[in-house]
């Protein structure tokens, strides 16, 4: 789309020579590289509580972000006006970075021709706060009565549009317009003078409205957080030591995302920090392990046109058959260590400096049968559902707890037990995968990335697989 | 900025609000980030947002805006009246009694002009030599995740319709590094850092890097212990999550939901003798301090764990009036939308011992230097997180430890706080000094 036809040409009046103006600016004291990124977002949230609407919120948010690379240093300043001044103003203290003279030659810009990933006609933003405050309501409604043990119900529904343009020294022009939308029940439940225990469930993507109707309704959530609260009832303390793990599949997909994934981000592995540093080629998986990082898949809530530097994000084979093929680079690592960006730049939001992020994580399928991973498990511990996670790239260790697990005894998935929380090596874990599902499946769309302050959002995946090691932290012997 | 946020109330009004709320929040952030003795990273911006909250009767709706030009300001008042008018009326939405609102009188010492009186360059310096500090400390530390200098200074200022206007500066300002240290195969990291409103009151670039150092050092070589119940030590750092997790017990949301283990306690034995727990947010110059919280209500000290007895909820307006009881000043929120209950100065009393006396009368057991995950489950009181700290043998420390998992549940480990040691520092919103645990369950090999 030309820049005069987009959000921002349309709605601002910025033109190219604009862009020039202020990249020049940002360059006067010298650098190897600018880039300018504009951001407009408006954001929604409805949320319902003892079957009372209680908030509703809606927001705007503008700004731009100015950055100067010379070397590995790198200048930052935004503004929260696009008043050409204020603009040039944070161009220089951005440009404060460089001392010299600037090596570039600014030449005009060619735009980014992409794809559409998320084609919405109407993005949820656009259409009616009554038909979204609905979707609570329904999931209200369907959750109390999921089960009469039921007695507190929170929905939230929460969408964002946020239009960006980026335009940087090297030529690249390009802008998007990136729908997001969440729908969240979490509900508690207890028998008469019984402890009450949570459940959660929710869903989403870069969708319409019309994915709340055909894909996943409002009540396929709420069914979804009672029967997770419903097993937690009767579930058992988690046992205790090392034991085999099967990870069910579709959000244990987490266990990828902080196991590997932050290893290989680039920028800890340019500055020798991670567990995985100099290991490209190396074994760091059993042969059954292929992960990829896919930012190109339709709809998927950690899916982008193109990344926050104006890349087109790609799919990226981070470990093969177990050997560990490639890091996750944005550009200034991809300029620093000499290998091509694999469109993994990515930012909160206009005050933040991109870092290479991860998009859609996830293991291929293999080709053993679910009900033979569970046959072939004499005692072990079943994960079908996780909390969060978190991990120390440098020593490797990360941890993540299940939300819903089940002791495996006699190859039978037996009691539920609750408070498991499972801890291991980023290197050493997945060596120990021993079978691989042929039932790969992809998170429902909840998942949000957290990394030095910045939170994106993101995707994970994984078919059933067996573990035949991992630590599990509870406290029943 | 005053003016602004009453003219936002008042247009609220006259666009048939009968209540609303406005706060406006600017700031200005700088950082300097330097890692291998090399300046990597300077971000120096500001930012302005506003906020309303509106109600139509008994129906709420809030929006925010960082458009603060008065179309802006209009447009987001037009978006939370029409908001209002989707949501369903709520017999407990209202905004504190006129009675109740007021502001802490005197200087509070929350902003320090000695942040500004640095300029780039000393600010850069400083993270260079606190980085410096950690490389030279030991020849382990053969590289660094670098070091950074952070200063903010900020304006909050809050308006109401019942009268109510009030604002107030903030400042702080950082120091902080992370180590990575090599030895073998093994290779670890840590960091430590020093914050405060002053520049004054900033540890030194030296003291925080070797501090860093060795903390980082020690790690290396970490093992994993065998699956047995030891007594636990939580330092002063990892006793601050703990009780992060005490106050989410006690906040009055959780508790009208039911979503908390010490509901229905008020009055009873939920901890051991050594446990007292306070919430003061009019303590001078600490981060939790505010002369009023986000609803104008003034901040205040209330006792929450009285040597082991529960004596006090913390709560906002909402929830007090769901409980029948009376706000104890502690609303939080962003700029908009329904206030949230947030902490002041939240913290456990210390005792008298220092924290080596306790290590040295623990034959076997573990001290907690790290917590990662987020294993804590507050309506049950289930409690699993990852761990990495100093095995202790005969009152010693004998090794690192690491990946490994602690648990039990918050129930227990209250009751069994055998000590609370005499380093209490308020290094942030939440304190606490080095605290023993009777047992606990360790995961490992």
């Amino acid at each position: 789309m030309p820049l005069s036809e987009s959000f921002f040409g349309q709605t601002f009046g910025i033109t190219e020579h604009d862009l020039e103006s202020y990249l020049a600016e940002a360059l006067r004291a010298g650098g190897d590289y600018a880039d300018l990124y504009f951001e407009y977002l408006a954001t929604s949230q409805l949320s319902i509580d003892e079957s009372i609407v209680k908030s509703a919120v809606q927001g705007v948010t503008l700004g731009v972000g100015v950055r100067v690379i010379s070397g590995e240093r790198t200048g930052y300043a935004y503004s929260d006006d696009l008043a050409p001044e204020k603009i040039r103003k944070a161009a220089r203290v951005a440009a404060c970075i460089a001392n010299g003279p600037s090596k570039i030659e600014k030449t005009g810009f060619e735009e980014v021709r992409g794809r559409d990933l998320y084609p919405i006609v109407t993005s949820p933003n656009e259409t009616s706060l009554a038909e979204r405050v609905e979707l609570v309501k329904r999931a209200d409604r369907a959750a109390r009565a999921a089960d009469h043990r039921v007695f507190q119900v929170q929905a939230s529904y929460v969408d964002s549009l946020r239009h960006v343009l980026v335009a940087t020294s090297d030529g690249i022009l390009s802008t998007d317009r990136q729908p997001l939308t969440r729908l969240g029940v979490a509900v508690l439940a207890r028998e008469a003078d019984g402890v009450a225990q949570r459940g959660y469930s929710g869903g989403g993507g870069r969708v319409g409205l019309e994915f709340f109707e055909t894909e996943k309704t409002p009540e396929h959530f709420a069914r979804e957080a009672v029967r997770q609260a419903i097993v937690q009832l009767n579930a058992v303390p988690a046992p205790a030591g090392e034991m085999t793990v099967v990870l069910g599949p579709g959000w244990p997909g987490v266990l990828l995302h902080e196991a590997v994934g932050h290893g290989l981000e680039a920028d800890f592995n340019r500055k020798k920090v991670s567990a995985f540093s100099d290991r490209i080629g190396q074994q760091v998986a059993s042969p059954l392990c292929t992960v990829v990082d896919d930012g190109t898949m339709r709809n998927r809530r950690g899916s982008l046109n193109v990344d926050d530097e104006g890349a087109p994000t790609q799919r990226n084979v981070l470990i093969e058959k177990g050997i560990l093929r490639g890091y996750l680079f944005d550009k200034l690592s991809s300029k620093l260590l000499r290998s091509p960006t694999t469109g993994s730049g990515r930012r909160e939001s206009y005050q933040d400096i991109p870092m290479p992020r991860m998009t859609n994580t996830f293991m291929l399928a293999g080709d053993s049968d679910p009900e033979d991973i569970i046959r072939s498990t004499p005692r072990g511990l079943y994960c079908a559902n996780f909390g969060g996670g978190q991990v120390d790239i440098t020593s490797g260790n990360f941890v993540f707890s299940a939300s819903e697990s089940y002791l495996i005894e006699d190859g039978h998935i037996t009691r539920p037990v609750r408070g498991a929380m499972l801890t291991g090596n980023g290197p050493e874990a997945l060596k120990y995968v021993s079978m691989v599902g042929h039932d790969l499946k992809l998170d429902e769309g909840i998942g949000i990335c957290g990394k030095e302050g910045q939170s994106v959002p993101v995707g994970v995946g994984i078919p059933t697989v067996k573990i035949d090691r991992m630590t599990v932290g509870g406290t029943a012997g | 900025m005053t003016d602004l946020a009453q003219q936002a109330v008042r247009l609220a009004m006259e666009r048939g609000a009968t209540d609303a709320e406005c706060t406006l929040a600017e700031g200005e952030e700088f950082s300097a980030q330097v890692r291998m003795r090399e300046l990597e990273t300077l971000k120096d911006a500001g930012s302005r947002r506003a906020g309303i909250r509106v109600l139509i009767g008994k129906r709420g709706g809030s929006a925010h805006s960082s458009d603060l030009s008065s179309a802006g300001m209009r447009q987001m008042v037009e978006s939370a009246i029409a908001l209002a008018g989707i949501s369903t009326e709520d017999p407990f939405a209202d905004l504190p009694d006129a009675a109740d609102l007021g502001s802490l009188a005197g200087d509070l010492r929350l902003y320090s002009d000695d942040i500004l009186k640095f300029d780039t360059a000393a600010r850069i310096q400083a993270a260079l030599e606190t980085e410096e500090a950690a490389l030279a400390w030991d020849p382990r530390i053969t590289n660094s995740e670098g070091a950074s200098f952070n200063a903010y200074t900020g304006q909050r200022v809050f308006a109401n319709s019942r009268g109510f206007t009030g604002s107030y500066r903030t400042s702080s300002c950082s120091l902080s590094t992370t180590p990575v240290a090599r030895h073998g195969d093994s290779m670890e990291r840590d960091f430590w850092y020093s914050s405060a409103r002053s520049h004054a009151m900033l540890d030194s670039p030296a003291a925080v890097g070797r501090r860093a150092a060795e903390r980082t050092v020690r790690r290396l070589g970490a093992r994993k212990v065998p699956t047995q119940k030891v007594p636990v030590i939580f330092d002063s750092i990892t006793s601050r999550s703990l009780i992060g997790n005490i106050f989410e017990a006690v906040e009055g949301d959780n508790i009208y939901r039911n979503a908390s283990f010490l509901e229905g306690k008020l009055g009873e034995r939920v901890a051991s003798e050594n446990v007292t727990v306070i919430d003061d947010g009019g303590m001078p110059g600490l981060f939790g301090t505010s002369p009023f919280d986000d609803e104008g209500v003034p901040s205040r000290r209330t006792v929450v764990i009285d040597r082991g007895i529960l004596k006090n909820y913390l709560l906002n307006t909402y929830t007090a009036r769901k409980l029948g009881m009376r706000t104890t000043g502690n609303a939080a929120r962003g700029v908009t939308g329904n206030a949230g209950v947030g902490h002041g100065n939240f913290f456990l009393e210390k005792g008298d011992r220092p924290p080596e006396e306790i290590i040295r009368g623990i034959r076997r057991g573990l001290y907690v230097t790290e917590l990662i995950g987020h294993g804590v489950n507050i309506v049950t009181g289930d409690y699993s997180r990852g761990a990495a700290g100093l095995w202790i043998e005969n009152g010693e420390f004998a090794y690192p430890v690491s990946e490994i998992t602690i648990a039990a549940t918050l129930q227990h480990m209250l009751m069994d706080v055998e000590a609370a040691a005499s380093d209490l520092e308020f290094r942030g919103s939440v304190a606490s000094p080095t605290l023993l645990i009777r047992e606990m369950t360790i995961s490992g090999r």
